[in-house]
C-alpha cells in the first residue's frame, strides 16, 4: 500500500489544535471502514501483537513519526473530497487512542467541515482506554461515528500470549462503546495455531454478545506481508514459520463467532 | 433574399419543435415511400424523418431503463455452438503462429469477396451474418496503405503476395505510403528515424474514423444515396480545388454506398430499404461496419454508439411480440461475436508498437442525455451481458460512458461485470458531454467525436522527453549523436538551471510542433488521396468537423525532470563528444503523481505549451488541432529509443503509459496519483488523457461480508446496518 509519510525534520507546524504524531496517511483506504476513506496512521502502540504487520508504528518516542497538524490533514482530505463521498476519514495506527487530544480535535473538525460533515471512523484495540478515567477519551467518542474494535483473543491467557497485554481494558472499552451506542465492527485476526479454532471463535462470540452496538464482524486471515518490515527494522519475526491463514476457512469461523453470539444472547 | 429565406426556415423549425413533439410537414410524409412507412411504423416522428438525423430519432423514441439486470437471458444453444466453433478457430490461429489464413491474390474492397460463414455448411446458425473475407478469420489483402507493408505482413506469416499485385501497386498504382515518402523533407525523415516523432500512420491506415453505421439501419441505402446525390448537386459552380475535391469525394462516397448495397445482396439481403425489426437493424448496421473493415485496415476501427439506437427496435419488437428476449439477446450475441472476429494482416513492427494486434472495435455504452435522462437502455445491459454469455474478450472494446448520474442498478451491473470479466473500459461522460453533446462515441481508446458529424486525422505522437534532451544538447540526438533538431545553443555548466532549461525547451518544442504538424499534413493529404475512407465518410454529414489529432509521449518523465532541475540539483554528464548522456541528481524533488502542485503544475504547463505551439501551425483541411496523452502500449518502444533523462530515468527504460506517473514514484496512494492526472487540462488534450490503473481486487475493498445486513442474528435489530454519513446522503 502506498502511503504518504511526512517530513519529520524542521519545526513543529503551527495549529490551533493539538498536534498529532503521525506515521503516514493513505489517500485511498478501502479496507478500513466503509467506502473509500482517507486513512491516518498514528505513530506509537502499547501492544506488541505477534502478528502485527506494522511494527514501524510501534515506537511512541518523540523522534518517531512526524508532528502533523489537524489543518494539514484537513487540507489533504478536502483537496480530494469528491473521492470520499461514500466514505470518510479513518484513524488507525499505531494506537490512535494514545493521542486523545489530537484525535478529538481532528474528528470534531471533520464533523464541522463547512463543505459537509465527514464520517469518522476509529480503528483501535482499545488498550489505551482507562476505565478509571473515561473522561480522557470522552471527547473522542463524542465525535466518533464508527469504531473498528480489534479483539485479539477471547481468552485472557491467550490474549497475553498473543499481544503481551491483559485484555481487561479492551473489554472495558467495548463496554463503554456499548453504553454509548457507538456503532462498532469487531475485528479478529485469525492466526493459525492461535485463534483458528471453532472454540476460540465461539468464545469470542459469547464475549461480544452483550454489546448491542455491534453492527459487523470481520475475521482477518493472518498474512505474512509484514515480514519485510521486520527485516528492515532488524527485529526478529515472532511468528516465523507460521503459514498464512487459509482464507477458505474464514466463513466457517465467522459462523462460529455468530453461533457463540446467538447462544449467549438466547441464554 | 436568400439570407432572409434561410432565417425563416430556421425559425419555422424552431417553432415546430417548441410545441412539443416536432411535426414534419405533411408533404414530407406523403412523399415518403411505402418502405419508410412500414419500417417506421410506431416510431415518434421528428426532424429525423425528413433529413438524416439519428440523434433526433433516438431522442424521440428511446426508453431509458433504470431497472436491474434480472431480465437478461443466457446464451442460446446456437450461440454456444457457434462461439465454440469460433474458439476452435482462434485456437487454430494461435497454433499457426497468429494468422489462420491470408488472402494473397484478391485485393480487398467492399464487394471483393464472396459470402463467408463461421460454419460453411451451416449458415443458418448465424442470425447476424457477414465476414471480412470468404472464410472466418482469414485476413484480407489491403494494399492502398502501402504495398511493402502488405508484403511484410503476409511474409511474417509465411505467405507471398501475388507478384502481379506487387507489380501493379509498385509500378502502376501509387499507394498512401509512396505518396508520403515522395513529399517528406529530409528533416521529417530524420525525426522519424530518431523516434522523436513516432508511430506515424504513413505506412498503415490511420483509422479513428467512425461512420454512423446506424444510418443504414434507420434509412436504408436508397435514402442515403439520394441524400449524397443532393449534396453533390448543390456544390458551388466555380471549380476551385476545394470544390473539385469535394465533388470527387462525394462521388466516391456514392459509389461506396452502392457497393454496400451490393454487399447486402451478396448475403441475400435488400438493404436499400430501412430495417424493419431488431434483427434487420443490427444486420444492416453490421453490414455498414463490415464494409468499413473490408475497405480499411485502420489503426482503430471503432463502431460508435449503437446500443441505445438498437434498443428502440427491440422495445418495438417486444411490444409487438415479433421477438422474444431470448431472440434479441441472440442477435446481440451474434453481432458481438462478429466484432470479436475482426482481424487485419499487420507487420511485426506494428505489433511491437501496439503490443499485439488490437483492432480497437470500440463501442460506447450508456452516458447521460443533455436533457437529464439517462441514455442507458436495456440494450446497454445486453451488450455488456455478452461478456457473460460468451466469456470475456478484449474486443469489441466495450466502453461505458460513466456519469455520476447513471442509474444505480446499471452502475452496479457494470461493477459486477467488470469484476467478473476485467473487460470494460470506463470514460468520463460528465467531462466529454460538455464538449461533444450526447451522441458522441469513442474511437480507439479515448478519442471522442460526435457520431457522423466529427472525424479525426489520427496523428500518433511526439516524444516530449526526447525533445527535452534535444533542448539540452542543442538538437543533437543523444542516441545517434546526429544533428536532428535545429543547432540551438546547448546548455552549459555543471548544474542545470531551471529557467535556462525551460527557455531552451520551449524553443525546441516550438520547432518540434512545427515539424510534427507539417509531417501530419503530408500524411493526411496522401491518405485522403490514395486511401480515402469512402464508405465511412459516406456515413457522415456533408460538412464534417475535422479534428487534427496530435499526441505526446513521456509527459511524466518531462514533469519529473523539470521538477528535479527546479527543486534538486541536476548535474549533466557529457560524453567525449560533449553530448549529455546521463545525469547526477543531488537531493530530492516533488514527483508527478502525488497530488503535489509544485510538479503537477509543470505537467499541466507542458501540455498547454506544446498545444499552443501546435496551434500556431496551419493544418490540412483546416482541421482543429487537439492532442492526447494516451500511449497505452507504445510507451515501452518510445522509452527504448530515448536516452537517460534528468529525472533519474536510465537510458532505454520504458516511459509510463499515457498520463501515468512514472512507475513507483506515486507514493501517496491511488487517489493522490489520480488527482495529479486529473489536473491536466482537458481543453488542451481533448483527444483524451489516459491513466492505466491496476489494482488487486483485495485492495478495492473487502471480499467478504463485514456488516450483518440481513443476516439472521436472533434478536439483534439494526436500523441502519451499514453506517452512512450525512455528507454522503
Amino acid at each position: 500500500m502506498a502511503r504518504k509519510t511526512f517530513e519529520s525534520a524542521g519545526e513543529a507546524p503551527q495549529s490551533r489544535y493539538a498536534l498529532g504524531r503521525i506515521h503516514s496517511v493513505e489517500s485511498m483506504g478501502t479496507v478500513d471502514g466503509p467506502g473509500v476513506r482517507f486513512v491516518v496512521f498514528t505513530q506509537g502502540c502499547p501492544m506488541r501483537c505477534l502478528f502485527c504487520h506494522n511494527p514501524d508504528t510501534w515506537d511512541a518516542s518523540s523522534h518517531a513519526g512526524a508532528l502533523v497538524s489537524v489543518e494539514q490533514l484537513i487540507d489533504e482530505f478536502e483537496s480530494n473530497r469528491p473521492f470520499y463521498r461514500s466514505g470518510g476519514i479513518t484513524v488507525s495506527g499505531g494506537e490512535p487512542l494514545l493521542q486523545p487530544g489530537f484525535l478529538a480535535d481532528l474528528f470534531a473538525a471533520m464533523h464541522d467541515r463547512p463543505a459537509g460533515r465527514v464520517h469518522t471512523c476509529l480503528d483501535s484495540c482499545g488498550y489505551a482506554f482507562d476505565p478509571a478515567h473515561p473522561e480522557r477519551t470522552a471527547r473522542v467518542l463524542d465525535e466518533t461515528d464508527l469504531v473498528l474494535l480489534d479483539i485479539k483473543h477471547a481468552d485472557p491467557d491467550g490474549h497475553k500470549r498473543l499481544t503481551g497485554r491483559d485484555p481487561a481494558r479492551i473489554l472495558a472499552f467495548g463496554d463503554e462503546l456499548a453504553r454509548r451506542g457507538i456503532k462498532t465492527v469487531i475485528r479478529h485476526v485469525i492466526v493459525p495455531g492461535y485463534t483458528d479454532t471453532q472454540e476460540e471463535c465461539e468464545a469470542l462470540g459469547r464475549l461480544i454478545a452483550p454489546w448491542r452496538n455491534v453492527v459487523g464482524l470481520e475475521l482477518l486471515p493472518y498474512h505474512t506481508m509484514g515480514v519485510a518490515k521486520y527485516e528492515q527494522l532488524g527485529i526478529a519475526y515472532p511468528l516465523a514459520g507460521v503459514e498464512p491463514m487459509d482464507k477458505a476457512r474464514i466463513p466457517e469461523l465467522r459462523e462460529a463467532v455468530l453461533r457463540g453470539m446467538r447462544a449467549a444472547r438466547q441464554a | 433574399m436568400t439570407r432572409n429565406l434561410h432565417i425563416r426556415i430556421h425559425f419555422r423549425q424552431i417553432q415546430l419543435t417548441l410545441r412539443g413533439r416536432p411535426v414534419v410537414p405533411r408533404a414530407n410524409r406523403e412523399e415518403r415511400g411505402q418502405a419508410m412507412q412500414k419500417a417506421w411504423e410506431g416510431f415518434t416522428g421528428g426532424i429525423w424523418e425528413g433529413e438524416v438525423d439519428v440523434r433526433d430519432f433516438i431522442q424521440h423514441n428511446y426508453t431509458p431503463y433504470e431497472g436491474d439486470e434480472s431480465f437478461l437471458v443466457g446464451p442460446t444453444e446456437r450461440t454456444t455452438k457457434l462461439w465454440g466453433e469460433v474458439l476452435n478457430l482462434l485456437e487454430e490461429e494461435r497454433a499457426k503462429g497468429g494468422a489462420l489464413d491470408i488472402e494473397t491474390k484478391v485485393v480487398t474492397g467492399i464487394t471483393a469477396y464472396p459470402a463467408g460463414y463461421i460454419v460453411a455448411d451451416h449458415p443458418e446458425l448465424e442470425t447476424i451474418v457477414g465476414l471480412q473475407t470468404d472464410k472466418p478469420l482469414k485476413r484480407a489483402l489491403h494494399v492502398n496503405g502501402g504495398i511493402r507493408i502488405a508484403c511484410q505482413a503476409a511474409e511474417q506469416h509465411g505467405y507471398q503476395i501475388d507478384p502481379t499485385i506487387i507489380d501493379i501497386y509498385t509500378n502502376k498504382r501509387k499507394t498512401h505510403n509512396q505518396g508520403v515518402f515522395d513529399v517528406y523533407k529530409p528533416e521529417m525523415r530524420a525525426c522519424r528515424s530518431a523516434h522523436i516523432i513516432t508511430g506515424l500512420p504513413d505506412g498503415y491506415g490511420r483509422g479513428r474514423i467512425i461512420g454512423d453505421y446506424r444510418r443504414v439501419a434507420l434509412y436504408g441505402l436508397d435514402f442515403l444515396i439520394r441524400d449524397k446525390e443532393a449534396q453533390k448537386a448543390a456544390t458551388p459552380h466555380t471549380m476551385t480545388e476545394a470544390v473539385i475535391r469535394d465533388r470527387e469525394e462525394l462521388a466516391e462516397q456514392i459509389r461506396a454506398l452502392h457497393q454496400l448495397k451490393q454487399l447486402g445482396s451478396i448475403y441475400g439481403f435488400d438493404i436499400s430499404r430501412p430495417a424493419e425489426n431488431t434483427q434487420e437493424a443490427i444486420q444492416w448496421m453490421y453490414f455498414a461496419y463490415l464494409a468499413a473493415v473490408k475497405d480499411q485496415n485502420g489503426a482503430a476501427m471503432s463502431i460508435g454508439r449503437t446500443s441505445t439506437f438498437i434498443d428502440i427496435y427491440a422495445e418495438r419488437d417486444l411490444a409487438r411480440g415479433t421477438f422474444t428476449e431470448e431472440q434479441i439477446q441472440e442477435f446481440v450475441d451474434h453481432f458481438i461475436m462478429k466484432l470479436r472476429m475482426v482481424k487485419f494482416a499487420r507487420t511485426p513492427e506494428y505489433q511491437n508498437l501496439f503490443s499485439g494486434d488490437p483492432q480497437w472495435v470500440t463501442e460506447s455504452i450508456g452516458g447521460m442525455g443533455v436533457d437529464g435522462r439517462t441514455l442507458v437502455t436495456k440494450m446497454s445491459f445486453r451488450y455488456l451481458h455478452t461478456l457473460e454469455n460468451m466469456g470475456t474478450s478484449p474486443e469489441p472494446n466495450l466502453t461505458v460512458l460513466w456519469s455520476t448520474r447513471l442509474p444505480q442498478a446499471f452502475k452496479e451491473f457494470c461493477a459486477k461485470t467488470s469484476i467478473a470479466s476485467s473487460s470494460i473500459q470506463y470514460e468520463n461522460d460528465d467531462v466529454m458531454r460538455v464538449y461533444h453533446g450526447d451522441d458522441y462515441a469513442i474511437a480507439c481508446c479515448v478519442s471522442s467525436m460526435r457520431v457522423g458529424k466529427e472525424m479525426q486525422f489520427f496523428g500518433a505522437r511526439a516524444n516530449l522527453a526526447k525533445c527535452l534532451l534535444y533542448a539540452l544538447n542543442g538538437g543533437v540526438d543523444e542516441v545517434s549523436k546526429k544533428q536532428v533538431g535545429p543547432a540551438y545553443r546547448p546548455v552549459e555548466g555543471d548544474t542545470l538551471d531551471y529557467d535556462d532549461v525551460v527557455a531552451k525547451y520551449k524553443n525546441m518544442m516550438r520547432w518540434l510542433a512545427g515539424v510534427y504538424v507539417n509531417t501530419l499534413n503530408i500524411i493526411h493529404y496522401m491518405h485522403d488521396k490514395y486511401c480515402y475512407e469512402a464508405i465511412q465518410m459516406a456515413l457522415h454529414d456533408h460538412h464534417v468537423h475535422r479534428w487534427f489529432a496530435t499526441g505526446i509521449a513521456g509527459l511524466s518523465v518531462v514533469a519529473d525532470s523539470l521538477s528535479a532541475i527546479k527543486y534538486a540539483k541536476v548535474h549533466p554528464i557529457r560524453d567525449e563528444d560533449g553530448v549529455i548522456v546521463d545525469f547526477e541528481i543531488e537531493g530530492d524533488f516533488p514527483k508527478y503523481g502525488n497530488d503535489d502542485d509544485r510538479v503537477d503544475q509543470i505537467a499541466h504547463d507542458v501540455v498547454h505549451e506544446f498545444m499552443e505551439f501546435v496551434r500556431r501551425n496551419d493544418t490540412y483541411r483546416n482541421a482543429v488541432p487537439t492532442t492526447s496523452v494516451l500511449t497505452i502500449t507504445s510507451n515501452v518502444v518510445y522509452g527504448k529509443k530515448t536516452g537517460a533523462t534528468p529525472d533519474g530515468r536510465a537510458a532505454g527504460v520504458p516511459f509510463a503509459p499515457g498520463a501515468n506517473p512514472m512507475h513507483q514514484r506515486d507514493s501517496h496512494g491511488a487517489i493522490a496519483s489520480l488527482s495529479s492526472v486529473a489536473k491536466l487540462p482537458f481543453r488542451d488534450a481533448q483527444d483524451g488523457i489516459s491513466n492505466t490503473f491496476s489494482i488487486i481486487p483485495g485492495a478495492l475493498g473487502k471480499e467478504d461480508q463485514v456488516f450483518f445486513g440481513d443476516l439472521d442474528l436472533g434478536d439483534i435489530e439494526f436500523e441502519n446496518p451499514v453506517p452512512t454519513c450525512d455528507a454522503c446522503n
